[in-house]
């Protein structure tokens, strides 16, 4: 159930589901996102899960707040909708040209290089939610020991195909971009396809990512 | 086939084909796009005969130099735009708000927009341009739309498919308000902010910066202290919301801004003053004032039908 719902703004409904960031709760906001998606209610133009929260944008000149809101509060959920789950795997090249941020790792987290890349590629991460820029999925949770906070001063572009960690997260950058997370390798798989309206992107929420160590010849002969 | 196309002689700093850009994406990162400025470029549109969300240049500060090949045609300029026609090698300045038939070999050279940061050309006719998800708009930083989501460059073409045949000048009269007043809701992390750092947000004039963009307006000039947390868990966000990062320098979200966001929210822009903050230039002053949801919504309303009032005029 959705703990509040307020105004973000004069066009958007902000769907609070709790403080927490866990998979129980994601996978609300994503039930609550697809029941949304599927109502077809009058004057929507977007809905973007998080976390933890829903934002349902709206068209102001077809509906408002208060309207909108009482059609969500009644809205149906379909809680039984089991949400299709992908698992996909993600060949990643840690060599040291891609491995941006490994020493400062190794600094606030403590840990050697091989450590590092044994408890990243040691476990599988759940999809939350993919955004910010086109196609970035944001993935959890990294071991306990791996968590460190984002670059005091981020990074003016960030290579195509880099893996960040921060916090109990990892994301993987779709394409060059501004950002803050500290770059542990690189991908050679495209992530996000803008030729594919239908389905640009390779992660959804809800999937599981398992990622594979790669050499950087393997990764200099990948082709998607 | 009809062979009737504009050349760039000169392509300006940003110009972009924009529409009313593409709902439904912000779950898989794309944002709305779409022209920065709704109601110019609905105007645009309205004065050359085609339907309201037909593609258009957007361009910022400088615009293009185009010289036209092909059958006459009809084009305007919205805006606060200085710009010439040139027929014969005669220069003719032109007016904002007013129709021009182009014929063979006539060059537009769009000089620059006075004091204001965008303007528009509409083209009467269906240019030869790829649309993505229902759009064509330019968004630059994820590659999208058409002329493969790049900013338009020197020596390019726009094509066109078929002109309007409908070529009667049409004028109207009209002019841009300036607004240094910004209505601003309550953001949903307003609590996150000290006293004093909402008294210096709704109290203190801030200088829009110079690395303003379609992305994002960033604020400089005075600080708003936060006081629970600098971050939050990463959540969505919309056009005119406002972040204050952690060096206390606000930013507003614009048409392309990032669809997810970490740090607190002060404010959301209220949707009636979108098109005249977007035009605020950098290096100017503005202030933020306080408005309560339904006074944000008449207000809308009253916009839009003033802008509606002003299509029907032409």
């Amino acid at each position: 159930m959705i703990n509040k719902i307020v105004n973000l703004g004069d066009s958007a409904l902000y769907c609070d589901f709790g403080q927490e960031v866990n998979k129980d709760i994601n996978s609300k906001v994503i039930k609550y996102f697809n029941s949304v998606r599927k109502s077809n209610i009058e004057g929507i133009t977007n809905v973007t899960p998080s976390y933890n929260k829903l934002i349902i944008s709206f068209n102001l000149s077809i509906t408002n707040f208060k309207k909108l809101k009482k059609e969500i509060e009644v809205l149906n959920i379909d809680y039984e909708n089991k949400i299709i789950n992908k698992e996909i795997q993600i060949p990643v090249c840690c060599e040291s040209s891609f491995s941006l941020d490994i020493k400062r790792l190794e600094k606030k987290l403590s840990l050697n290089r091989e450590q590092i890349l044994e408890k990243f590629f040691n476990k599988k991460y759940f999809c939350y939610m993919t955004g910010f820029i086109a196609g970035m999925p944001f993935l959890g949770d990294l071991d306990e020991n791996m968590r460190a906070n984002r670059l005091e001063t981020p990074r003016v572009k960030v290579p195509k195909g880099s893996i960040g960690l921060t916090e109990q997260f990892t994301n993987i950058y779709t394409f060059e971009s501004p950002g803050g997370w500290n770059i542990i390798g690189n991908t050679p798989l495209n992530i996000f396809n803008n030729l594919n309206e239908n389905e640009p992107n390779l992660i959804s929420p809800g999937d599981t990512v398992i990622f594979k160590e790669i050499t950087s010849s393997e990764y200099k002969n990948y082709h998607d | 086939m009809i062979n009737s196309y504009f050349k760039f002689i000169r392509s300006g700093i940003n110009t972009t084909y924009q529409d009313k850009g593409r709902e439904n994406l912000y779950h898989i990162g794309i944002p709305y796009s779409g022209a920065m400025d709704n109601r110019n470029f609905l105007i645009a549109n309205k004065l050359v005969n085609n339907n309201l969300n037909a593609p258009v240049l957007e361009f910022a500060y400088q615009g293009p130099h185009l010289k036209y090949q092909g059958d006459t045609i009809i084009i305007a300029i919205t805006g606060d735009v200085i710009f010439k026609i040139i027929k014969n090698g005669v220069e003719y300045t032109g007016n904002c708000y007013e129709s021009y038939q182009i014929e063979n070999g006539d060059e537009i050279d769009i000089i620059s927009t006075n004091k204001t940061i965008y303007g528009y050309l509409a083209i009467g006719g269906e240019i030869d341009i790829k649309f993505q998800w229902k759009s064509c708009s330019i968004n630059t930083n994820a590659k999208i739309g058409s002329n493969n989501g790049k900013k338009l460059e020197n020596n390019q073409t726009i094509k066109l498919l078929k002109l309007n045949s409908n070529k009667d000048k049409k004028k109207i009269d009209y002019t841009n308000s300036k607004v240094e007043n910004i209505r601003v809701i309550k953001g949903t992390n307003f609590n996150y902010f000290s006293d004093e750092g909402i008294k210096t947000f709704f109290e203190k004039k801030f200088i829009v910066s110079k690395l303003s963009d379609r992305m994002g307006m960033r604020l400089q000039g005075n600080k708003i202290n936060n006081v629970v947390n600098t971050n939050i868990k990463s959540e969505g966000l919309i056009k005119g919301v406002i972040q204050v990062p952690p060096d206390g320098n606000p930013i507003i979200m614009l048409s392309d801004h990032g669809t997810i966001g970490g740090y607190p929210k002060i404010g959301v822009v209220a949707s009636v003053d979108y098109d005249r903050l977007v035009q605020i230039t950098p290096g100017s002053e503005i202030k933020f004032t306080e408005i309560q949801l339904t006074d944000a919504e008449t207000l809308f309303k009253l916009y839009e039908m003033d802008t509606d009032n002003l299509l029907s005029q032409i």
